[in-house]
Protein backbone atom coordinates (compact mmCIF):
# COMPACT_ATOMS: atom_id res chain seq x y z
CA UNK A 1 0.00 0.00 0.00
CA UNK A 2 1.19 3.49 -0.80
CA UNK A 3 0.01 6.46 1.19
CA UNK A 4 1.04 10.01 0.40
CA UNK A 5 -0.02 12.71 2.79
CA UNK A 6 0.44 16.46 2.63
CA UNK A 7 3.34 16.25 0.21
CA UNK A 8 4.94 19.61 -0.58
CA UNK A 9 7.91 20.17 -2.87
CA UNK A 10 9.43 23.26 -4.41
CA UNK A 11 11.93 22.93 -7.26
CA UNK A 12 13.84 25.77 -8.85
CA UNK A 13 12.02 28.30 -6.66
CA UNK A 14 8.63 27.17 -7.86
CA UNK A 15 6.09 25.16 -5.86
CA UNK A 16 5.55 21.96 -7.80
CA UNK A 17 3.64 19.88 -5.26
CA UNK A 18 1.43 21.71 -2.86
CA UNK A 19 -0.17 19.25 -0.47
CA UNK A 20 -0.77 15.99 -2.31
CA UNK A 21 -2.91 13.34 -0.58
CA UNK A 22 -3.17 9.99 -2.31
CA UNK A 23 -3.78 6.44 -1.16
CA UNK A 24 -3.31 3.33 -3.28
CA UNK A 25 -4.47 0.00 -1.93
CA UNK A 26 -2.35 -3.11 -2.35
CA UNK A 27 -2.85 -4.73 -5.74
CA UNK A 28 -4.71 -1.80 -7.24
CA UNK A 29 -3.82 0.32 -10.24
CA UNK A 30 -4.02 4.06 -9.81
CA UNK A 31 -3.74 6.32 -12.83
CA UNK A 32 -2.53 9.87 -12.31
CA UNK A 33 -3.51 12.31 -15.00
CA UNK A 34 -2.53 15.94 -15.40
CA UNK A 35 -1.01 18.35 -17.87
CA UNK A 36 2.66 18.25 -18.82
CA UNK A 37 4.78 19.97 -16.22
CA UNK A 38 2.25 19.66 -13.42
CA UNK A 39 4.58 17.52 -11.31
CA UNK A 40 3.62 13.93 -12.09
CA UNK A 41 7.20 12.74 -12.56
CA UNK A 42 8.23 14.65 -9.45
CA UNK A 43 5.54 12.81 -7.50
CA UNK A 44 6.81 9.41 -8.66
CA UNK A 45 10.37 10.33 -7.71
CA UNK A 46 9.19 10.97 -4.16
CA UNK A 47 7.72 7.48 -3.94
CA UNK A 48 11.06 5.85 -4.79
CA UNK A 49 12.92 8.32 -2.59
CA UNK A 50 15.04 10.02 -5.26
CA UNK A 51 13.54 13.32 -4.16
CA UNK A 52 12.91 14.19 -0.52
CA UNK A 53 9.71 15.99 0.51
CA UNK A 54 9.92 19.57 1.81
CA UNK A 55 6.89 18.76 3.93
CA UNK A 56 4.59 15.78 4.30
CA UNK A 57 5.42 12.12 3.87
CA UNK A 58 5.24 9.09 1.63
CA UNK A 59 4.56 5.75 3.31
CA UNK A 60 5.12 2.53 1.36
CA UNK A 61 4.13 -0.74 3.02
CA UNK A 62 4.19 0.93 6.42
CA UNK A 63 7.65 2.46 5.96
CA UNK A 64 8.13 6.20 5.63
CA UNK A 65 10.36 6.58 2.56
CA UNK A 66 12.01 9.84 3.62
CA UNK A 67 12.97 8.48 7.05
CA UNK A 68 14.71 5.26 5.99
CA UNK A 69 18.45 4.77 6.16
CA UNK A 70 20.29 3.83 3.02
CA UNK A 71 20.12 0.08 3.55
CA UNK A 72 16.39 0.05 4.29
CA UNK A 73 15.76 2.34 1.35
CA UNK A 74 17.66 0.01 -0.99
CA UNK A 75 15.68 -2.96 0.29
CA UNK A 76 12.45 -1.07 -0.36
CA UNK A 77 13.63 0.00 -3.81
CA UNK A 78 14.18 -3.60 -4.81
CA UNK A 79 10.47 -4.16 -4.23
CA UNK A 80 9.63 -1.29 -6.59
CA UNK A 81 10.22 -0.69 -10.26
CA UNK A 82 10.13 2.76 -11.82
CA UNK A 83 9.79 3.05 -15.57
CA UNK A 84 11.28 6.42 -16.43
CA UNK A 85 9.56 8.71 -18.88
CA UNK A 86 12.57 8.83 -21.20
CA UNK A 87 13.62 5.24 -20.52
CA UNK A 88 16.84 6.22 -18.72
CA UNK A 89 18.58 3.16 -20.14
CA UNK A 90 22.28 2.89 -19.30
CA UNK A 91 23.82 3.63 -22.65
CA UNK A 92 27.18 2.08 -21.84
CA UNK A 93 25.53 -1.33 -21.42
CA UNK A 94 23.75 -3.71 -23.75
CA UNK A 95 19.99 -4.16 -23.62
CA UNK A 96 20.47 -7.44 -21.77
CA UNK A 97 22.74 -5.90 -19.15
CA UNK A 98 20.24 -3.09 -18.71
CA UNK A 99 17.32 -5.43 -18.20
CA UNK A 100 19.26 -7.70 -15.86
CA UNK A 101 20.94 -4.88 -13.96
CA UNK A 102 19.07 -5.42 -10.69
CA UNK A 103 19.65 -9.17 -10.81
CA UNK A 104 23.32 -8.91 -11.74
CA UNK A 105 23.99 -6.52 -8.87
CA UNK A 106 22.01 -8.25 -6.15
CA UNK A 107 20.93 -11.81 -6.78
CA UNK A 108 23.84 -13.94 -7.68
CA UNK A 109 21.91 -16.08 -10.11
CA UNK A 110 23.78 -18.56 -12.26
CA UNK A 111 24.51 -17.18 -15.71
CA UNK A 112 22.04 -19.39 -17.58
CA UNK A 113 19.24 -18.53 -15.16
CA UNK A 114 20.05 -14.86 -15.55
CA UNK A 115 19.82 -15.00 -19.34
CA UNK A 116 16.50 -16.79 -19.03
CA UNK A 117 15.10 -14.10 -16.77
CA UNK A 118 16.28 -11.38 -19.16
CA UNK A 119 14.75 -13.10 -22.20
CA UNK A 120 11.55 -13.70 -20.26
CA UNK A 121 11.25 -10.04 -19.27
CA UNK A 122 11.95 -8.89 -22.80
CA UNK A 123 9.40 -11.35 -24.17
CA UNK A 124 6.77 -9.96 -21.78
CA UNK A 125 7.11 -6.57 -23.45
CA UNK A 126 7.10 -8.16 -26.89
CA UNK A 127 10.78 -7.96 -27.74
CA UNK A 128 12.94 -10.86 -28.91
CA UNK A 129 16.59 -11.35 -29.74
CA UNK A 130 17.76 -7.83 -28.98
CA UNK A 131 19.64 -8.54 -25.74
CA UNK A 132 22.99 -7.88 -27.41
CA UNK A 133 22.09 -4.56 -29.00
CA UNK A 134 23.08 -1.25 -27.46
CA UNK A 135 20.31 1.17 -26.41
CA UNK A 136 21.43 3.66 -29.06
CA UNK A 137 20.47 1.12 -31.73
CA UNK A 138 16.83 1.04 -30.62
CA UNK A 139 13.83 3.11 -31.68
CA UNK A 140 12.04 5.30 -29.14
CA UNK A 141 9.22 2.84 -28.63
CA UNK A 142 11.63 -0.06 -28.17
CA UNK A 143 13.63 1.88 -25.57
CA UNK A 144 10.45 2.45 -23.67
CA UNK A 145 9.67 -1.23 -23.68
CA UNK A 146 13.19 -2.15 -22.64
CA UNK A 147 12.83 0.25 -19.72
CA UNK A 148 9.62 -1.55 -18.84
CA UNK A 149 11.39 -4.90 -19.05
CA UNK A 150 14.13 -3.61 -16.75
CA UNK A 151 11.56 -2.59 -14.16
CA UNK A 152 9.69 -5.91 -14.21
CA UNK A 153 12.82 -8.07 -14.32
CA UNK A 154 13.35 -7.82 -10.56
CA UNK A 155 9.72 -8.95 -10.05
CA UNK A 156 8.69 -5.94 -7.98
CA UNK A 157 5.49 -5.75 -5.97
CA UNK A 158 5.00 -2.13 -6.93
CA UNK A 159 5.51 -0.71 -10.41
CA UNK A 160 5.46 2.98 -11.22
CA UNK A 161 5.00 3.81 -14.89
CA UNK A 162 5.86 7.30 -16.11
CA UNK A 163 3.93 7.84 -19.33
CA UNK A 164 4.41 4.28 -20.62
CA UNK A 165 2.36 4.81 -23.76
CA UNK A 166 3.55 8.28 -24.78
CA UNK A 167 5.48 8.18 -28.03
CA UNK A 168 4.77 4.56 -28.96
CA UNK A 169 2.52 3.41 -31.79
CA UNK A 170 -1.13 2.61 -30.95
CA UNK A 171 -0.66 -1.14 -31.22
CA UNK A 172 2.34 -1.18 -28.89
CA UNK A 173 0.46 1.18 -26.59
CA UNK A 174 -2.37 -1.28 -26.34
CA UNK A 175 -0.02 -4.18 -25.67
CA UNK A 176 1.56 -2.15 -22.87
CA UNK A 177 -1.92 -1.57 -21.45
CA UNK A 178 -2.54 -5.30 -21.63
CA UNK A 179 0.75 -5.95 -19.84
CA UNK A 180 -0.13 -3.52 -17.05
CA UNK A 181 -3.49 -5.21 -16.69
CA UNK A 182 -2.08 -8.71 -16.65
CA UNK A 183 0.56 -7.82 -14.05
CA UNK A 184 -2.30 -6.45 -12.00
CA UNK A 185 -4.59 -9.44 -12.51
CA UNK A 186 -2.09 -12.28 -12.29
CA UNK A 187 0.67 -11.05 -10.01
CA UNK A 188 -1.37 -8.59 -7.92
CA UNK A 189 1.18 -5.87 -8.53
CA UNK A 190 0.37 -2.44 -7.10
CA UNK A 191 0.75 0.11 -9.88
CA UNK A 192 0.79 3.81 -10.42
CA UNK A 193 0.48 4.85 -14.03
CA UNK A 194 1.19 8.45 -14.95
CA UNK A 195 -0.31 9.30 -18.29
CA UNK A 196 -2.31 11.77 -20.30
CA UNK A 197 -3.46 9.10 -22.70
CA UNK A 198 -7.08 8.86 -21.55
CA UNK A 199 -7.80 5.70 -23.54
CA UNK A 200 -5.05 3.93 -21.65
CA UNK A 201 -6.20 5.45 -18.37
CA UNK A 202 -9.75 4.12 -18.71
CA UNK A 203 -8.44 0.73 -19.69
CA UNK A 204 -6.07 0.04 -16.81
CA UNK A 205 -7.34 2.11 -13.91
CA UNK A 206 -8.99 0.98 -10.71
CA UNK A 207 -8.84 4.61 -9.75
CA UNK A 208 -8.02 7.80 -11.63
CA UNK A 209 -6.66 10.84 -9.81
CA UNK A 210 -6.10 14.21 -11.37
CA UNK A 211 -3.14 16.33 -10.34
CA UNK A 212 -3.65 20.05 -10.87
CA UNK A 213 -1.71 22.97 -9.41
CA UNK A 214 0.16 20.68 -7.05
CA UNK A 215 -2.91 19.00 -5.56
CA UNK A 216 -5.13 16.03 -6.31
CA UNK A 217 -8.35 17.74 -7.35
CA UNK A 218 -10.47 14.74 -8.32
CA UNK A 219 -10.56 11.01 -7.77
CA UNK A 220 -12.79 8.24 -8.98
CA UNK A 221 -13.05 5.12 -11.08
CA UNK A 222 -13.13 5.40 -14.87
CA UNK A 223 -16.87 5.85 -14.99
CA UNK A 224 -16.98 8.50 -12.31
CA UNK A 225 -14.22 10.45 -14.01
CA UNK A 226 -15.91 10.20 -17.38
CA UNK A 227 -19.14 11.56 -15.94
CA UNK A 228 -17.43 14.20 -13.85
CA UNK A 229 -19.12 17.45 -12.87
CA UNK A 230 -15.76 19.10 -12.23
CA UNK A 231 -15.18 21.51 -15.13
CA UNK A 232 -11.38 21.24 -14.86
CA UNK A 233 -11.44 17.45 -15.13
CA UNK A 234 -14.04 17.66 -17.86
CA UNK A 235 -11.85 19.95 -19.94
CA UNK A 236 -8.78 17.75 -19.43
CA UNK A 237 -10.27 14.36 -20.21
CA UNK A 238 -12.03 15.65 -23.28
CA UNK A 239 -9.00 17.58 -24.46
CA UNK A 240 -10.77 20.89 -24.95
CA UNK A 241 -8.79 24.02 -25.74
CA UNK A 242 -11.33 26.25 -24.02
CA UNK A 243 -12.18 25.84 -20.36
CA UNK A 244 -11.18 26.66 -16.80
CA UNK A 245 -7.59 25.29 -17.13
CA UNK A 246 -6.72 27.57 -20.02
CA UNK A 247 -8.70 30.47 -18.53
CA UNK A 248 -6.47 30.63 -15.46
CA UNK A 249 -3.52 30.62 -17.83
CA UNK A 250 -5.06 33.56 -19.71
CA UNK A 251 -5.50 35.44 -16.46
CA UNK A 252 -1.84 34.99 -15.56
CA UNK A 253 -0.62 36.30 -18.91
CA UNK B 1 27.93 50.51 -8.07
CA UNK B 2 29.93 49.53 -5.02
CA UNK B 3 27.04 47.52 -3.57
CA UNK B 4 26.70 45.70 -6.88
CA UNK B 5 30.37 44.82 -6.66
CA UNK B 6 29.96 43.46 -3.14
CA UNK B 7 26.88 41.49 -4.12
CA UNK B 8 28.81 39.98 -7.01
CA UNK B 9 31.83 39.11 -4.86
CA UNK B 10 29.55 37.83 -2.11
CA UNK B 11 27.56 35.57 -4.40
CA UNK B 12 30.75 34.25 -5.98
CA UNK B 13 32.12 33.54 -2.53
CA UNK B 14 28.96 31.75 -1.47
CA UNK B 15 28.88 29.61 -4.59
CA UNK B 16 32.56 28.80 -4.07
CA UNK B 17 31.87 27.73 -0.47
CA UNK B 18 28.96 25.70 -1.73
CA UNK B 19 31.23 24.02 -4.27
CA UNK B 20 33.85 23.22 -1.63
CA UNK B 21 31.17 21.82 0.66
CA UNK B 22 29.79 19.62 -2.11
CA UNK B 23 33.23 18.44 -3.15
CA UNK B 24 34.16 17.69 0.46
CA UNK B 25 31.00 15.67 0.97
CA UNK B 26 31.64 13.72 -2.21
CA UNK B 27 35.25 13.08 -1.14
CA UNK B 28 34.10 11.83 2.24
CA UNK B 29 31.45 9.52 0.76
CA UNK B 30 33.87 8.21 -1.84
CA UNK B 31 36.56 7.35 0.66
CA UNK B 32 34.02 5.74 2.97
CA UNK B 33 32.49 3.68 0.15
CA UNK B 34 35.91 2.70 -1.19
CA UNK B 35 36.42 0.67 1.96
CA UNK B 36 32.89 -0.76 2.26
CA UNK B 37 32.07 -4.05 0.55
CA UNK B 38 31.06 -5.25 -1.99
CA UNK B 39 34.21 -4.62 -4.00
CA UNK B 40 33.86 -4.86 -7.74
CA UNK B 41 37.28 -5.15 -9.36
CA UNK B 42 36.05 -5.18 -12.96
CA UNK B 43 34.87 -1.61 -13.00
CA UNK B 44 38.15 -0.40 -11.47
CA UNK B 45 40.14 -2.23 -14.16
CA UNK B 46 37.92 -0.85 -16.89
CA UNK B 47 38.51 2.70 -15.64
CA UNK B 48 42.22 2.04 -15.11
CA UNK B 49 42.47 1.01 -18.74
CA UNK B 50 40.62 4.10 -19.93
CA UNK B 51 42.59 6.47 -17.71
CA UNK B 52 45.99 4.81 -17.76
CA UNK B 53 46.62 2.52 -20.68
CA UNK B 54 44.79 4.68 -23.21
CA UNK B 55 46.78 7.73 -22.09
CA UNK B 56 50.16 6.13 -22.80
CA UNK B 57 50.67 7.49 -26.35
CA UNK B 58 49.83 11.11 -25.59
CA UNK B 59 51.85 11.12 -22.36
CA UNK B 60 54.81 9.62 -24.24
CA UNK B 61 54.60 12.16 -27.02
CA UNK B 62 54.35 15.20 -24.76
CA UNK B 63 57.03 13.94 -22.34
CA UNK B 64 59.49 13.22 -25.13
CA UNK B 65 59.13 16.73 -26.49
CA UNK B 66 59.34 18.27 -23.04
CA UNK B 67 62.60 16.33 -22.63
CA UNK B 68 63.92 17.70 -25.95
CA UNK B 69 62.87 21.25 -25.20
CA UNK B 70 64.12 21.26 -21.66
CA UNK B 71 67.52 19.87 -22.64
CA UNK B 72 67.91 22.50 -25.38
CA UNK B 73 66.82 25.38 -23.15
CA UNK B 74 69.18 24.29 -20.38
CA UNK B 75 71.97 23.80 -22.90
CA UNK B 76 71.67 27.44 -23.94
CA UNK B 77 72.65 28.59 -20.45
CA UNK B 78 75.00 25.77 -19.51
CA UNK B 79 77.06 26.30 -22.66
CA UNK B 80 77.45 29.98 -21.74
CA UNK B 81 79.01 29.05 -18.41
CA UNK B 82 80.81 26.06 -19.87
CA UNK B 83 79.20 23.31 -17.82
CA UNK B 84 77.29 21.24 -20.40
CA UNK B 85 77.67 18.18 -18.25
CA UNK B 86 75.13 19.53 -15.75
CA UNK B 87 72.42 19.55 -18.40
CA UNK B 88 71.80 15.93 -17.49
CA UNK B 89 71.26 16.64 -13.80
CA UNK B 90 69.06 19.68 -14.51
CA UNK B 91 66.90 17.69 -16.89
CA UNK B 92 66.61 14.74 -14.52
CA UNK B 93 65.76 16.80 -11.45
CA UNK B 94 63.29 19.13 -13.13
CA UNK B 95 61.47 16.33 -14.88
CA UNK B 96 61.28 13.95 -11.94
CA UNK B 97 60.43 16.55 -9.31
CA UNK B 98 58.15 18.84 -11.23
CA UNK B 99 57.55 18.61 -14.96
CA UNK B 100 56.67 14.92 -15.14
CA UNK B 101 54.05 15.01 -12.36
CA UNK B 102 52.39 18.26 -13.42
CA UNK B 103 52.39 17.66 -17.16
CA UNK B 104 50.99 14.16 -16.69
CA UNK B 105 48.31 15.42 -14.33
CA UNK B 106 47.27 18.17 -16.74
CA UNK B 107 47.14 15.76 -19.67
CA UNK B 108 45.00 13.34 -17.68
CA UNK B 109 42.76 16.16 -16.45
CA UNK B 110 42.14 17.27 -20.01
CA UNK B 111 41.82 13.83 -21.52
CA UNK B 112 40.20 11.74 -18.80
CA UNK B 113 38.63 14.30 -16.43
CA UNK B 114 36.75 16.03 -19.21
CA UNK B 115 35.47 12.69 -20.50
CA UNK B 116 34.27 11.71 -17.02
CA UNK B 117 32.34 14.96 -16.60
CA UNK B 118 30.78 14.64 -20.03
CA UNK B 119 29.82 11.00 -19.45
CA UNK B 120 28.37 11.47 -15.97
CA UNK B 121 26.75 14.73 -17.04
CA UNK B 122 24.89 13.06 -19.89
CA UNK B 123 23.88 10.29 -17.53
CA UNK B 124 22.53 12.94 -15.19
CA UNK B 125 20.46 14.77 -17.80
CA UNK B 126 19.02 11.52 -19.18
CA UNK B 127 18.07 10.40 -15.65
CA UNK B 128 20.42 7.40 -15.73
CA UNK B 129 21.81 8.42 -12.36
CA UNK B 130 18.28 8.43 -10.91
CA UNK B 131 17.73 5.05 -12.54
CA UNK B 132 20.82 3.67 -10.78
CA UNK B 133 19.37 4.81 -7.48
CA UNK B 134 16.00 3.23 -8.11
CA UNK B 135 17.78 -0.04 -8.87
CA UNK B 136 19.40 0.29 -5.44
CA UNK B 137 22.88 1.00 -6.83
CA UNK B 138 24.56 3.89 -5.05
CA UNK B 139 25.83 6.21 -7.82
CA UNK B 140 28.88 7.20 -5.78
CA UNK B 141 29.81 3.58 -5.18
CA UNK B 142 29.02 2.58 -8.71
CA UNK B 143 30.47 5.50 -10.67
CA UNK B 144 32.83 7.53 -8.51
CA UNK B 145 34.70 4.88 -6.51
CA UNK B 146 36.11 3.01 -9.55
CA UNK B 147 37.26 6.25 -11.17
CA UNK B 148 38.72 7.51 -7.92
CA UNK B 149 40.72 4.33 -7.35
CA UNK B 150 41.79 4.02 -10.97
CA UNK B 151 43.02 7.60 -11.22
CA UNK B 152 44.83 7.68 -7.90
CA UNK B 153 46.74 4.53 -8.83
CA UNK B 154 47.25 5.22 -12.53
CA UNK B 155 48.50 8.77 -12.20
CA UNK B 156 51.69 7.84 -10.27
CA UNK B 157 52.34 5.03 -12.75
CA UNK B 158 51.83 7.30 -15.73
CA UNK B 159 54.11 9.86 -14.10
CA UNK B 160 56.86 7.31 -13.68
CA UNK B 161 56.50 6.47 -17.35
CA UNK B 162 56.49 10.15 -18.28
CA UNK B 163 59.67 10.73 -16.21
CA UNK B 164 61.48 7.94 -18.01
CA UNK B 165 60.51 9.20 -21.45
CA UNK B 166 61.32 12.81 -20.57
CA UNK B 167 64.80 11.80 -19.47
CA UNK B 168 65.14 9.79 -22.67
CA UNK B 169 64.30 12.98 -24.58
CA UNK B 170 67.08 14.82 -22.76
CA UNK B 171 69.43 11.93 -23.50
CA UNK B 172 68.67 12.02 -27.21
CA UNK B 173 69.43 15.74 -27.45
CA UNK B 174 72.58 15.57 -25.32
CA UNK B 175 74.09 12.46 -26.83
CA UNK B 176 73.18 12.96 -30.49
CA UNK B 177 73.21 16.74 -30.77
CA UNK B 178 75.46 18.16 -28.06
CA UNK B 179 78.16 15.53 -28.12
CA UNK B 180 77.98 14.39 -24.51
CA UNK B 181 78.92 10.73 -24.16
CA UNK B 182 76.19 8.26 -23.38
CA UNK B 183 77.88 6.76 -20.32
CA UNK B 184 78.59 10.23 -18.96
CA UNK B 185 74.94 11.26 -19.34
CA UNK B 186 73.72 8.16 -17.52
CA UNK B 187 76.29 8.55 -14.77
CA UNK B 188 75.41 12.21 -14.09
CA UNK B 189 71.69 11.48 -14.18
CA UNK B 190 71.88 8.66 -11.65
CA UNK B 191 74.14 10.70 -9.40
CA UNK B 192 71.79 13.65 -9.46
CA UNK B 193 68.65 11.71 -8.60
CA UNK B 194 67.93 10.54 -5.08
CA UNK B 195 65.03 8.32 -4.10
CA UNK B 196 63.67 11.33 -2.27
CA UNK B 197 63.27 13.19 -5.56
CA UNK B 198 61.37 10.35 -7.09
CA UNK B 199 59.21 10.00 -4.00
CA UNK B 200 58.27 13.69 -3.75
CA UNK B 201 57.43 13.69 -7.43
CA UNK B 202 55.24 10.61 -7.31
CA UNK B 203 53.61 11.15 -3.92
CA UNK B 204 51.78 14.29 -4.95
CA UNK B 205 50.38 12.68 -8.09
CA UNK B 206 48.23 10.38 -5.95
CA UNK B 207 46.47 13.52 -4.78
CA UNK B 208 46.33 14.97 -8.28
CA UNK B 209 44.56 11.78 -9.35
CA UNK B 210 42.06 12.13 -6.53
CA UNK B 211 41.44 15.78 -7.42
CA UNK B 212 40.79 14.91 -11.07
CA UNK B 213 38.39 12.10 -10.19
CA UNK B 214 36.45 14.01 -7.54
CA UNK B 215 36.11 17.31 -9.38
CA UNK B 216 35.12 15.72 -12.66
CA UNK B 217 32.55 13.42 -11.03
CA UNK B 218 31.17 16.27 -8.92
CA UNK B 219 30.73 18.49 -11.96
CA UNK B 220 29.11 15.63 -13.86
CA UNK B 221 26.61 14.90 -11.11
CA UNK B 222 25.66 18.57 -10.87
CA UNK B 223 24.92 19.21 -14.51
CA UNK B 224 21.74 21.12 -15.09
CA UNK B 225 19.91 21.83 -18.28
CA UNK B 226 20.65 19.42 -21.11
CA UNK B 227 23.46 19.34 -23.63
CA UNK B 228 24.48 22.94 -23.03
CA UNK B 229 24.82 22.22 -19.32
CA UNK B 230 27.04 19.24 -20.07
CA UNK B 231 29.31 21.46 -22.16
CA UNK B 232 29.57 24.11 -19.47
CA UNK B 233 30.22 21.55 -16.75
CA UNK B 234 32.99 19.95 -18.81
CA UNK B 235 34.75 23.28 -19.30
CA UNK B 236 34.37 24.14 -15.62
CA UNK B 237 35.62 20.72 -14.60
CA UNK B 238 38.85 21.10 -16.60
CA UNK B 239 39.46 24.69 -15.44
CA UNK B 240 38.82 23.90 -11.78
CA UNK B 241 40.99 20.78 -11.92
CA UNK B 242 43.88 22.74 -13.48
CA UNK B 243 43.68 25.38 -10.78
CA UNK B 244 43.42 22.87 -7.96
CA UNK B 245 46.33 20.82 -9.29
CA UNK B 246 48.59 23.87 -9.47
CA UNK B 247 47.60 24.95 -5.96
CA UNK B 248 48.08 21.45 -4.58
CA UNK B 249 51.45 21.24 -6.35
CA UNK B 250 52.57 24.49 -4.76
CA UNK B 251 51.42 23.21 -1.38
CA UNK B 252 53.28 19.90 -1.67
CA UNK B 253 56.43 21.52 -3.02
CA UNK B 254 56.47 23.96 -0.12
CA UNK B 255 55.74 21.19 2.36
CA UNK B 256 58.61 19.02 1.13
CA UNK B 257 60.92 21.99 0.92
CA UNK B 258 60.33 23.36 4.42
CA UNK B 259 59.32 20.32 6.43
CA UNK B 260 61.30 17.45 4.92
CA UNK B 261 64.27 19.18 3.33
N1 LIG C 1 15.32 19.03 -10.99
C1 LIG C 1 14.47 20.04 -11.19
N2 LIG C 1 14.85 21.31 -10.96
C2 LIG C 1 14.00 22.33 -11.14
N3 LIG C 1 12.74 22.20 -11.56
C3 LIG C 1 12.28 20.97 -11.82
C4 LIG C 1 13.13 19.82 -11.65
N4 LIG C 1 12.41 18.72 -11.98
C5 LIG C 1 11.19 19.17 -12.34
N5 LIG C 1 11.10 20.51 -12.25
C6 LIG C 1 9.92 21.33 -12.54
O1 LIG C 1 8.84 20.75 -11.91
C7 LIG C 1 7.69 20.82 -12.73
C8 LIG C 1 7.07 19.45 -12.88
O2 LIG C 1 7.91 18.62 -13.63
P1 LIG C 1 7.51 17.13 -14.00
O3 LIG C 1 7.18 16.39 -12.77
O4 LIG C 1 8.62 16.58 -14.81
O5 LIG C 1 6.23 17.32 -14.89
P2 LIG C 1 5.33 16.19 -15.56
O6 LIG C 1 4.02 16.29 -14.87
O7 LIG C 1 5.21 16.55 -17.00
O8 LIG C 1 6.01 14.87 -15.36
C9 LIG C 1 8.12 21.43 -14.03
O9 LIG C 1 7.68 22.77 -14.03
C10 LIG C 1 9.61 21.37 -14.01
O10 LIG C 1 10.14 22.51 -14.61
MG1 LIG D 1 6.85 13.69 -16.55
Amino acid sequence: MIEISGLHKALGGHKVLNGVYLKIEKGKTCVIIGRSGCGKSVLLKHIVGILKPDKGKVVVDGQEVGALNEKELDALRLKMGLVFQGGALFDSMTVGENVGFGLIEYNHLPHRKLLERIEESLALVGLHGIANLMPSELSGGMRKRVALARAICIKPQIILYDEPTTGVDPITADSINELIKSLHDKLKVTSIVVTHDMKSAYKVADKISMLYHGKIIAEGNSEEIQNTKNPIVHQFINGLAVGPITETLERFK
Amino acid sequence: MLTRFFILVGSRLISFMYFLGGLGTLAFQTIYLTFTPPFKKDRVFEQAKKAGYDSLPIVALVSLFIGFIFALQTAYFMQRIGSEIYIASMVALSIVRELGPVITALIVAGRVGAAITAELGSMQVTEQIDALETLAANPVKYLVVPRFLALSVMLPLLTLYSDAIGILGGYIICVFRLGISSSMYIKVTTEALFYKDLFTGLFKTIFFGMIIALVSCYEGFNVQGGAEGVGQATTRSVVVTFIMIIIADCFFTAMFYFIFP
